[in-house]
Order: C-alpha cells, then structure tokens, then sequence
C-alpha cells in the first residue's frame, strides 16, 4: 500500500503539472493475493501490487484523460502534459458543464481489517487446506481460490473535491466435484473472520454428494426457488439492461418509459447504498462525490437510475454518486445493490412452491433484448427437482430464456436472509413461472 | 530489461526456486471516440511492471509488481518462492515441465504504420467524418465510433537461459448506431474487429464508407419481422461465425479447462482427455487449426510466455478431434509436448492456457452458392449476444441482423435473430464452407479467464458456414 499521505503528494503534483481550466486527478493503489486451488491441489498461487493515476483535464469544455502506474516525478507530469495535449485536440463537448464541487461528506471508510491486508501465503494455504480435507474425507474433489484484497483509492478535482478512503476485501468460492455431482458456494467479506471458508467448503461438499445422477426434465414453465447465488446474477442481468442514467438517455434501457409504473410485484423492492454497512461500503465514486443511497424499484414500482456528473448535468439534476471511472465513458453504474428481503427461509420457499426446479446458480448469462428485459442462460453447479415441498432428486442442467421483470412479476415468496456478494445483498427468491428453453447432457 | 529479470531470477534461486522465469512488460493503449457528434474519449494509458513465476519444492508460484528497481526485483523473487512453498502444502505431485529448448531471440509484429504516430486531429477528424454520415437518419438515437492502438512489448527470461524480446502492434475500430422507436431499440455496428497491425489497418476499414449503412441497417430493423421459430438451415456470416469458433471450439479445446483447473470459474469441457483422436466433433466439412503463426491474428506471436515457439496444431481435422491447447506443465499429462499457448494478460497476472488464432480452414463454397443450396434459411451476421454451459455443450446465441433465405434466394430482413444447439451436433450438421477468397482473421480483444480475471487477445479465421437443422428464433416461442 501506499499510504494517504504519499499518494495525496502524488495527486498535488499531477494538479500542479495539469494547468488546464479545470482538472480531476484519482489514484487506485492495490496489493491483491489470490490462492487457487484444483482436484484437491494449490495449482495456482499468486500475488501482485499495483496503481492507476488518472488524469483528467478540460479546456473550455474539451475533456483529455491520460492514465499510468508509474508514479515517479517524470512519469506523472508526462502524463499530465499527455491529458492536457489531449483536452485542447480535442471538440468541444456541448453536454459537458463542470465537475462536481468540494465534497464534504466523502470520508474515511471503517472496512479495513489487517488480517485481509496482512494475509499470508500459508495462512491462505491453511484456510483452503481445511476444505481440501473436508474434500478429501468424502471422496470428492474441490478447487475453487481464496482472495484477499487491500485498495486506496483518492480523488481531487480543482475545484477543491478531495477524497480519500481504503478499505479490504476477501472473497472464497469453492467448486466441487464426485462422479456425477457437481456444486459450488462462496462467501465474500471485507473481514477475515466473517469471510466463512469452512461453511461454504461444507456446502458444496453436501450439495455435490447430494447431486448424483442427475436426470433430465422436458424444457418448459417450472415454478423455480432460485438461491441468492442464481439471484445476484439475475438482478445484475437487469443492472446491465439499464439502470444507469446513460442507458436511459440512450434509450437502451427497460426504464425507458417505464419510469414510475408497476414493473414487477409490490414486494420486490431493489435499491443502490454504497454506505450500507452490510456490502462493502465505498463512500464515494470515481469523482469523488458522496454515494447516495438510490431506489430503483420500489414497491414494485420503477423510481429512476443512478447518475454521475455529466449524465446528471444533463438532466440539470445532482450526480448521486455513481461515476465509476474518471473517463466516464462508461456512465454511472450502482455497484451496491441491495434487495429487500422476505420472511421466508429457504426450506419455507420450498416447501411453498411444492413441486417445481430449485436453482443453485445460473451460468454465462448474457441479454437478448434489454428493452424486455429478456435473458438467457444455464443453471450451474446444483439444480434439483422438488416435489411435495422437499427436494427429490437432483436435475442435469437446463436453458432458460426469461425475461427478468416477468420473473420478478411472479414472485411467490421472498427469502429472510440476505447474502453478501460483491455488488449487491441479495435474497432467495421462489418464482412461480421460469421458462426453461434447452437441457444439456449433464 | 533483462538485467532487472536476472537480479528477480537468481534472488528466487537463492530462495529456493527450482526453476524461475519472468515477463517485463510496458503496455500503451489509445483510445480516441466520438459520440453523436461530441469527443466521448481521448485517452492514453501507460503502464509498466514485471511478474516472476517461480517452482519450489514442485508447486508453483507467482509474483508481480509495477515497480522496475532492483531491490524490488529480489524481493518479488522471493515472495514468489515463500508463495510457492505455501502452495506446496497442498501438491499431489511435483510439476513436470514438457521440454523444450531455451531461446534467445528478437520478435516484433509487422506494422507498416505505427498507429501512435498517427497526430490526433487526424484520427478525430476521421471520426467526426464517420459521424457525420449518420447524422439526420431519422430514428438513430447513439451514433458512435472509435479508433483503438495497442503496443506491448515484453522480455522475457528464465532460468534455463532463454531470453525473448517481443513487440506487436494492434489496432481496433468500430461504428455502431442504435435506433429506437416506440419502446423498441435495436442496434449495429462495424466490423467488429481489430488486428495485429498499425494505422493501415484502420484506413483498410473504411469506417466512414460503412457508417450510413450501419446506421439505416439498425433504423430498418426497427419495423423488421421477428425471427421465426422453427428448425431450418442457418448460415453465419464471419464475425458471427468467429463467436462461435470461439465459444464451442476455442475455449473446450483449452487443456487446463479440460483437467479440470478452471472449473470454479468458467468450467470445465466436454472434450475430455480420452476423446482425443477417437470423437467426432464435426462433419468432413470442418478443419480447424491453432494458429499461433496467422498474419495479423491477435493470436500471433513467435513465443509463448512459457519461451515455446508459436506452432501450428491441428484441433479437428475432417471432424476428427486431434488436438488441444496446452501448456509445459498440462501437455505431459496427455503425452504431448507443450502445443504453446500460454500467455498472461500483462505484466502483472500468472501465463494461463489461452487461444492463439483458432481457424476455421476454409472449404470450397461461396456464400452465394450456400444460400442456393438453401430451401428455407437464415443467415445472420452480428454479434449480439452469446452463452454456452460449463462444459461448452449447449449453447445459445443472439444476432443483430437476420434475413430469412426460401428456395435459395435471399427474402425478408429479420430481427432478434437467435439459434441455439449442442456444440458436436451443431458442427456435425456443416455442410458447407465458404472458400479461401472469403476466408480472412478477425480479432477478438476481450476474451476472459482466469482469477484474478485475465482478458486475452486471440483470432479468429473464418469465411462463412452453412448448418443444417438449427432450432432458430428461441425468444420468440412465448412470445
């Protein structure tokens, strides 16, 4: 790691080298481990230090960004004079107003945890070991990777925005795998202790003993308990299909006009809060401005996408703080979705649906029409047939084309618990209608 | 550079290391776009560092960092031998590397124009001139274009006493229009592509002369029919077919899916070990090669990041599967030597299996002569969406741009084009493949793997296809 104070040096040299109108520097410094593990073995085992400066500068209202990991002296004013050459080659950006002013509510983030940051090699080692041999004890074999993660992150713009915060990560996924049996579970957590490698080891060793000779159904309409896993896949399907502001202005989003009405079931309730404690909390965006708390849907109901500075300006509304690179290129996106919970457990949903497919995940999602919210994709890792409310027998494998607000239309029950991913705490889910187009062999 | 290499190599011998080797690389990119009329992005990034893949006491690992000093080069060495003893805790046997003979040797890509000479007025311009051509199409609503260069250059060095020093230029473009009406969207673009080349390539693609025709293209599909679904005859057209080429060929034939080190992430293959040289992947129409020698692939290079020479395998040969992609340490476990195909994604991330250039050798038809021979067809062309299962059996893909074909002639513009199937069924129902005057590469930049994820830049030659019995129009059956 760098260290607040050497990097917000850094950030004031590459100001002072950029005497453009305007300029927005950001500096991205991370030290990342990752242990990976297959058929019982560490077979890959890494770990790697980097940064990003970025560098923005506006003339007037023309807009170049140059970027760079090399932080010495010379290299951060070659690139400040590279974004500069490139803001006055550039046309002129009609849409563009200014950047965001002095941010007062950014701050320091609570998430760091040394045991993430200080996470050796063999400590690594010992947490998979102890899956391995869970493993190893029932015959089965497992890889999967275990990560730990500690980033700073810093924003300053000339009109005096100045931000800095740094929190950690660790992440542990774990696939398992006997005869025909295949699961897999995974935990994230921005501390150690919480992180829960021996429960999801546990998982996906009793989900992949329970998975044997799998059989075939026909394809067609199935009520459907999806698990978190298969859910935060689906709602970040639905993200991809247009909750930014960008994708509303470019009308390529299923919001479009479609703001305000009913979308999908009155309890079906989804937000964006990057200072909810419970995910990983990032106080503010890629300029620095102060995430907000964001409905999407709620109640059923679409409330509007997330915005940074330029698509807001364009609205004449506030950035709510979702910019996630100083280029912008890519408009804002909610990288801290939560969906409100029921008050089911997962057995209760099943038991609730009575007969029907329980879906552990989903696999290679991609969209097919964004406007209808239409998806694709297989089940992964753990699919069972439920019959009388229990689960029966495990299934092979199976294609569905959906689209996600007629899923969300059909909801029958929504789970208690919600589970921590990366970008969003989400719930079980059992949906009385899922189409199912294709099985496969396995 | 090699000198900063040495000093990581002999500090991870002294540590420990049984064998060592190490990439430093410097990266450049530059992106310049234009959206509806305004500069979206003028951008440049730069980057260096280096990574040292060690193996002690028979495991691997590795270590990376961005700064090129020598101290810091002996003490990323031995964090990659305290991070291979870790990993040895937990090996089932030593790694055993398939040999080969240490090279030293210079290798840059052919460029005739370095794209970073190229002044910025002159590639804005050019874009402003592409916009211009979509300006006023009723219905366009996102009019954009971009220009895209790359260089890497990378020495790479081991303990066996190899030493390879290789530079390449790549060059990217696109034009894409979106149209909406009526809470309808659809889009297009142009050509989909990049390749190992420099700034002749770009002035090859001609974006300002395809721009108008990307744009009504995306217009006439607003008001287009839906693609029918049914079973018939589909024939793709390249970048498609490219996709496909990559999805259900490309990644099962990656040795390192196949046994099984990827499947906690993106899976595993139906092309296990004991189908080689005894399944049937397709019909005699279909001959596919890794390529790792294609003029302008994104898959071409002279060495792999394991110091291998860049080779020509043969995957499927007249439907027969006769080959995978391997790596020293995967290729022994099925008898073979390393086929070449490791290569990492920069400086600071582990070399992994990845595709070179997979082909498609071309057949002795033409698209013309494929749509003929067609008595109710599809063809498509565009890539619009993809999926496929963990093992790369079934799969499902959606395309921009569908005309349906009756009695061998070309009917009807249709939209939402989608077909699905299961991948050796699917090849085993070619029967029919265009010529080599229709055949050429297409490069695909993004392709990913691995954890910590890994994007990788990999080809693709094809001409176009023809297949029988495809289930087509999947979204349209609930419809």
């Amino acid at each position: 790691m760098i260290g607040r104070d050497e990097i917000q040096r850094i950030l004031a040299l590459a100001q002072e080298a950029c005497p453009a109108d305007e300029n927005q520097v950001s500096l991205t410094a991370y030290d990342l481990a990752l242990t990976r593990f297959s058929q019982n073995r560490i077979h890959q085992n890494v770990a790697e230090t980097d940064a990003t400066l970025e560098i923005k500068a506006i003339v007037g209202k023309k807009i170049g960004y140059a970027s760079t990991n090399k932080l010495d002296e010379q290299s951060v004013r070659e690139t400040a004079a590279t974004a500069l050459e490139f803001a006055r080659l550039a046309v002129e950006n009609p849409d563009y107003v200014r950047l965001p002013g002095p941010n007062t509510n950014a701050s320091d983030a609570a998430q760091w945890d040394d045991a993430v940051a200080n996470c050796t090699p063999d400590q690594r080692a010992d947490l998979v070991g102890e899956v391995i041999a869970r493993a190893k004890k029932e015959d089965v074999k497992a890889g999967g990777s275990l990560s730990t993660m500690g980033v700073e992150h810093a924003v300053q713009n000339s009109r005096g925005a100045r931000s800095y915060y740094r929190n950690t990560s660790s992440h542990f996924v774990v696939a398992t795998n006997k005869d025909t049996g295949w699961a897999r579970a995974e935990r994230h957590s921005p501390w150690l202790e919480d992180l829960g490698v021996s429960g999801a080891g546990k998982e996906a060793v009793d989900r992949c003993l329970a998975g044997q000779n799998p059989k075939a159904i026909e394809p067609g309409e199935y009520p459907v308990v999806l698990l978190p896993y298969a859910v935060e896949d689906m709602i970040g399907s639905l993200v991809w299909m247009g909750v930014s502001a960008l994708a509303v202005q470019e009308h390529r989003s299923w919001m479009c006009d479609r703001l305000g009405q009913q979308v999908v079931c009155p309890e079906v309730s989804i937000w964006d809060d990057a200072r909810d404690p419970r995910g990983f909390v990032r106080p503010f965006d890629a300029e620095g401005v102060a995430s907000q708390r964001v409905d999407i849907i709620t109640d059923g109901v679409a409330k509007g996408p997330v915005y940074d500075s330029f698509t807001a300006h364009k609205e004449g509304k506030a950035s709510t703080g979702h910019a996630v690179s100083a280029l912008g290129s890519w408009g804002p996106w909610p990288r801290n979705l939560v969906m409100k919970p029921g008050d089911a457990t997962v057995e209760e949903l099943v038991k609730k649906m009575g007969r029907g497919v329980l879906v552990t995940y989903f696999h290679y999602t991609n969209k097919i029409n964004p406007i209808e919210t239409t998806f694709t994709g297989m089940t992964r890792d753990g699919t069972f047939w439920v019959e009388d409310g229990e689960i029966k027998y495990p299934l092979k494998n199976m294609r569905f084309t959906q689209s996600i607000l007629g899923a969300l239309n059909n909801v029958g029950g929504i789970g208690r618990q919600l589970y921590r991913f990366s970008g969003i705490l989400c719930p079980a889910l059992y949906l009385e209608k899922f189409n199912f187009t294709g099985v496969t062999d396995f | 550079m090699y000198k900063l290499l040495e000093v990581a190599l002999d500090a991870a011998k002294s540590a420990g290391a049984g064998y060592a080797d190490g990439r430093l690389i410097l990266r450049r990119s530059q992106s310049v776009a234009v959206k509806n009329g305004a500069i979206d992005a003028l951008a440049e990034d730069s980057e260096q560092g280096f990574g040292i893949r060690v193996l002690a006491d028979g495991a691997w690992g590795f270590a990376a960092s961005r700064e090129l000093t020598e101290a810091e080069a002996a003490r990323v060495g031995r964090e990659a031998v305290a991070i291979a003893k870790a990993s040895a805790r937990f090996k089932d046997k030593d790694v055993v590397l398939s040999p080969r003979e240490p090279a030293v040797a210079e290798w840059t890509a052919p460029c005739k124009i370095d794209p970073f000479t190229v002044p910025i007025k002159q590639k804005v311009e050019l874009l402003m001139e592409t916009d211009s051509k979509m300006v006023g199409i009723e219905k366009v609503v996102v009019r954009e274009c971009s220009v895209d260069a790359y260089r890497y250059e990378q020495w790479y060095a081991d303990t066996d006493g190899a030493r390879i020093h290789q530079t390449k230029v790549e060059s990217g473009s696109d034009v894409s229009a979106i149209a909406a009406d009526g809470g309808e969207m659809q889009n297009r673009n142009y050509p989909e592509d990049w390749k190992q080349a420099g700034w002749e390539y770009i002035e090859e693609v001609d974006l300002p002369g395809n721009a108008e025709r990307v744009a009504r293209e995306a217009v006439e599909l607003l008001t287009a029919q839906h693609c029918p679904a049914d079973v018939r005859t589909l024939i793709i057209k390249g970048p498609m077919l490219a996709l496909q080429l990559h999805e259900s060929c490309g990644h099962p034939i990656e040795l390192d899916r196949v046994l099984g080190m990827e499947a906690s992430y993106a899976g595993t293959s139906f092309l296990t070990p004991e189908k080689l040289d005894n399944f049937t992947y397709g019909s005699p129409h279909v001959n596919i090669v890794a390529d790792a020698t294609t003029p302008g692939g994104l898959g071409t290079f002279a060495y792999d990041d394991e110091g291998v020479p860049s080779q020509c395998t043969k995957i499927v040969d007249e439907g027969k599967f006769v080959g995978y992609l391997s790596s020293r340490e995967t290729a022994p476990v099925i008898g073979r030597t390393s086929s070449g195909a490791m290569r990492g994604d920069g400086w600071s991330r582990l070399p992994i299996i990845r595709m070179t250039n997979i082909n498609l050798l071309p057949g002795d038809s033409s698209l013309d002569d494929l749509i003929k021979g067609t008595d109710k067809g599809l063809v498509v062309e565009g890539v619009k969406s993809w999926s496929i299962d963990d093992r790369r059996l079934n799969f499902q893909f959606a395309c921009q741009y569908g005309r349906l074909i009756e009695n061998g002639e070309l009917g009807a513009v249709v939209k939402d084009s989608t077909y699905t199937g299961r991948t050796p069924d699917f090849w085993g129902n070619c029967d029919g493949v265009a010529g080599p005057s229709e055949w050429r590469i297409w490069g695909v930049p993004n392709c990913g793997k691995g954890e910590p994820g890994q994007t990788g830049h990999v080809g693709h030659g094809v001409s176009h296809a023809r297949f029988r019995n495809v289930r087509v129009g999947v979204t349209e059956e609930k419809r």
